[in-house]
């Protein structure tokens, strides 16, 4: 009797994963599947938050792909124990402050962990080895030849760690060698070009799935990754709360003084979600005309927060009048009622902008 | 199937943003038996498609998916897989 062999996936909800596991499944291999949440995951917060994205298909992609594979998936919440690859990432970040490399080892040993706390659980079954969508230079920093038996050493992995997709470019895996894959039904996928893996997906019938530009997280965006280094320089520490990092996410960001900054709503789904931040942070709304909610991170002196009252004037409906109200209200509850002359648009400075 | 009766429970979902409600279903649900209730609150609308499609995979039922001043109430029953 032939013993069915299987496999845990991380599945990314990018297309590569999704071929990946249908690779592996045609020869007969059971998959279930994790996908770890960091916190900077692009999927669902800011469709979540803005108004004008509400139409737009909210799905998780990680789920519908493993709706589509019909494969079990395991969500998992690494933001906290993340925050150090972030912060500390031993081989450096990619373009912007994406620590690719890290962040790959990282999961790749989380599921080495599943599956050595499967294999000790006598109810069990156990997985058998571990599969990604990884495909040899694809990614700049994490995905060519030299990082790629880097991952699997690192991660503890070693030869249990397949990459169905560019398995021909790499040596043979020990589920090659046992028999459990077949290598030559395995790919040798290479390169930046989508051509085949799109090729592939039209193969297994794949239609609609989704293609992340850049990368799977904020921490590839250059915008992001600015408001995340200004977080740690304005602070004095490379440190951030899960908090903090949704909220980069949101608003126009603004820092007129070192000593504060502006994270002002762009549209009412915006300020609907800064609203549940008015216990942790200073907020400025304007009263007298409609316009955004506004918080104010840092310690601002009274003249500041007059200053920035004038800033989120000028974003109101109010900007060409002689006057807006606006209230002011500390973390305490307390709200203070002001009269500002809105700033004029083209003196707000271009270095405000984070 | 148990003969102990099925016991209903609640979560608090609200403000967080998805992935974290269905996170937090699944670690719930890891601690319930087959045939309990887990009524689910959330303020994010996207979990009206990540639960449901959760729950299928891992073979839970939806009961009801209710919408309620900008909250989302899921109830579902806890499938044996
Ligand atoms: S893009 Fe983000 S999630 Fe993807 S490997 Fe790089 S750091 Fe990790």
């Amino acid at each position: 009797m032939t013993i069915q062999r299987k496999a845990i996936a991380l599945l990314s909800g990018g297309l590569d994963s999704l071929l990946a596991v249908r690779v592996i499944q045609e020869q007969g291999i059971l998959v279930e599947a994790v996908n770890f949440y960091t916190g900077f995951c692009v999927e669902g917060h800011t469709h979540a938050i803005r108004k004008k994205h509400k139409d737009k298909n909210k799905r998780n992609n990680a789920l519908w792909s493993a709706e589509q594979l019909g494969i079990k998936l395991h969500i998992e919440d690494i933001s906290e124990e993340y925050k150090d690859i972030v912060i500390n990432p031993k081989h450096g970040y990619g373009a912007n402050l994406n620590p690719c490399l890290d962040c790959k080892i990282f999961m790749v040993s989380k599921a080495q962990l599943m599956l050595n706390r499967a294999r000790e659980l006598v109810d069990q079954s156990g997985f058998d080895f571990i599969i990604t969508g990884e495909v040899v230079g694809q990614r700049p920093k994490s995905q060519r030849k030299e990082t790629m038996p880097i991952i699997a050493r690192e991660s503890g992995s070693d030869d249990l760690l397949v990459r169905p997709l560019c398995a021909k470019n790499l040596p043979p895996t020990r589920p090659e060698r046992e028999g459990w894959l077949d290598r030559d039904k395995l790919y040798g996928f290479s390169g930046r070009n989508r051509k085949p893996q799109m090729a592939l997906a039209e193969q297994f019938g794949f239609e609609d799935y989704a293609q992340p530009a850049g990368g799977c997280c904020f921490l590839t965006d250059e915008n992001y990754s600015k408001k995340l280094s200004d977080l740690w320089q304005s602070r004095g520490e490379r440190k951030y709360e899960l908090d903090d990092i949704m909220l980069l996410k949101v608003g126009r960001h603004l820092r007129p003084e070192p000593n504060y900054k502006m994270i002002v709503g762009r549209e009412e789904g915006e300020n609907n979600f800064l609203t549940g931040y008015r216990k942790e942070f200073i907020s400025i709304k304007i009263t007298s005309h409609g316009g955004p909610l506004t918080l104010i991170d840092g310690a601002p002196t009274e003249a500041d927060l007059l200053f920035a009252a004038r800033i989120a004037a000028r974003y109101s409906q109010g900007h060409s009048a002689d006057t807006v109200s606006v209230e002011i209200r500390a973390k305490n509850g307390v709200c203070t009622e002001h009269n500002v002359i809105p700033f004029p648009p083209q003196d707000v400075k271009a270095e405000w902008h984070i | 199937m148990s003969d102990r009766d099925p016991t209903h429970h609640h979560l608090d979902a609200k403000r967080l943003l998805c992935p974290m409600p269905v996170i937090k279903t699944q670690n719930k649900i890891k601690t319930l038996e087959p045939g309990d209730t887990l009524e689910v609150i959330s303020t994010d609308p996207g979990v009206k498609q990540d639960i449901p499609a959760w729950c299928r995979i891992n073979g839970h039922s939806v009961i009801s998916v209710v919408e309620e001043d900008n909250e989302y109430i899921i109830k579902i029953e806890v499938g044996s897989s």
